[in-house]
């Protein structure tokens, strides 16, 4: 995952480079979970142009992030959702609930 | 009957979930799926072996076998596990559904493996395990040599 952080916006942009799966996302959690509670930002972006895989995981480690995030009171969104990607999520119905940017 | 024929035994680990996939996305190459296609097949199958991994067997070692068969321009895939078995499979199959809300699973899986494939069958029994059968029709490609000759010119360019 790599991290970019603009304090001047207190954005917090994560973007995932692994393919998430069961086995991935838990490193994938543990590492957003981190820079989330570090940085403490308003607002974070899950960027999604990496990755070339994701299967049921990545609604789940989405919707536990939401979570979080409305626990340090930020607002999240993703970007870049493509081909499968972008299906696993409307088929999840958090698209309702999470903005794509 | 069958075009080809493949077997794959691994033991319970999440890791192998990849593996999986990839193995029998190599295998389904053989009948020229686009990407599309082919990332469905891949996404059906890491469902089914998480499935096997983490409610089938449930942290204890066990082993997941997977066989495919391709039959002109369909491939079957059957992934069993001699895990606990579901209780219930209609209420499993139903979205959102699921048994493990605390490990954040979304009870997405059956959907995910219903609507990739063309075809999903789930037989269980208490205490033996588990067997999904999924199949896909692969469509074949339309061949024309025109097109595909300004493709290689334009891309050599």
């Amino acid at each position: 995952m790599e991290t970019e952080f603009f304090e001047k916006d207190k954005l917090l942009v994560l973007k995932i480079t692994d393919e998430i799966d069961e086995h991935s996302v838990q490193k994938i959690r543990r590492r957003a979970d981190y820079e989330m509670e570090r940085y403490m930002p308003k607002k974070i972006v899950f960027d999604f142009d990496s990755v070339t895989f994701m299967d049921s995981a990545g609604i789940g480690l989405i919707i536990g992030r939401y979570k979080f995030a409305n626990m340090i009171g930020a607002k999240i969104c993703m970007r870049n959702l493509t081909g499968s990607v972008r299906r696993i999520f409307d088929m999840s119905g958090i698209l309702k609930l999470i903005p794509v940017v | 009957m069958f075009n080809n024929e493949m077997k794959l035994e691994f033991i319970s680990k999440s890791s192998n979930e990849a593996f999986a996939r990839i193995a029998v996305a190599a295998f389904a190459s053989q009948l020229d799926p686009t990407i599309e296609e082919l990332a469905d097949i891949k996404t059906a199958v890491s469902e089914a072996v998480t499935n096997s991994i983490i409610h089938g067997y449930d942290k204890k070692q066990g082993v997941v076998k997977i066989s495919a068969w391709l039959k002109n321009n369909e491939i079957i895939i059957e992934i069993s596990d001699k895990g606990k078995g579901i209780e219930n499979i209609e209420q499993a199959k139903e979205p959102l559904y699921t048994t493990k809300p605390n490990l954040e699973r979304s009870g997405m899986g059956f959907t995910i493996m219903e609507s990739f494939m063309d075809k999903m069958n789930v037989e269980s029994v208490i205490g033996l395990g588990t067997k999904i059968t999924m199949s896909k029709i692969i469509k074949p490609k339309i061949e024309n040599d025109e097109d595909e000759f300004k493709m290689l010119m334009t891309t050599n360019s």
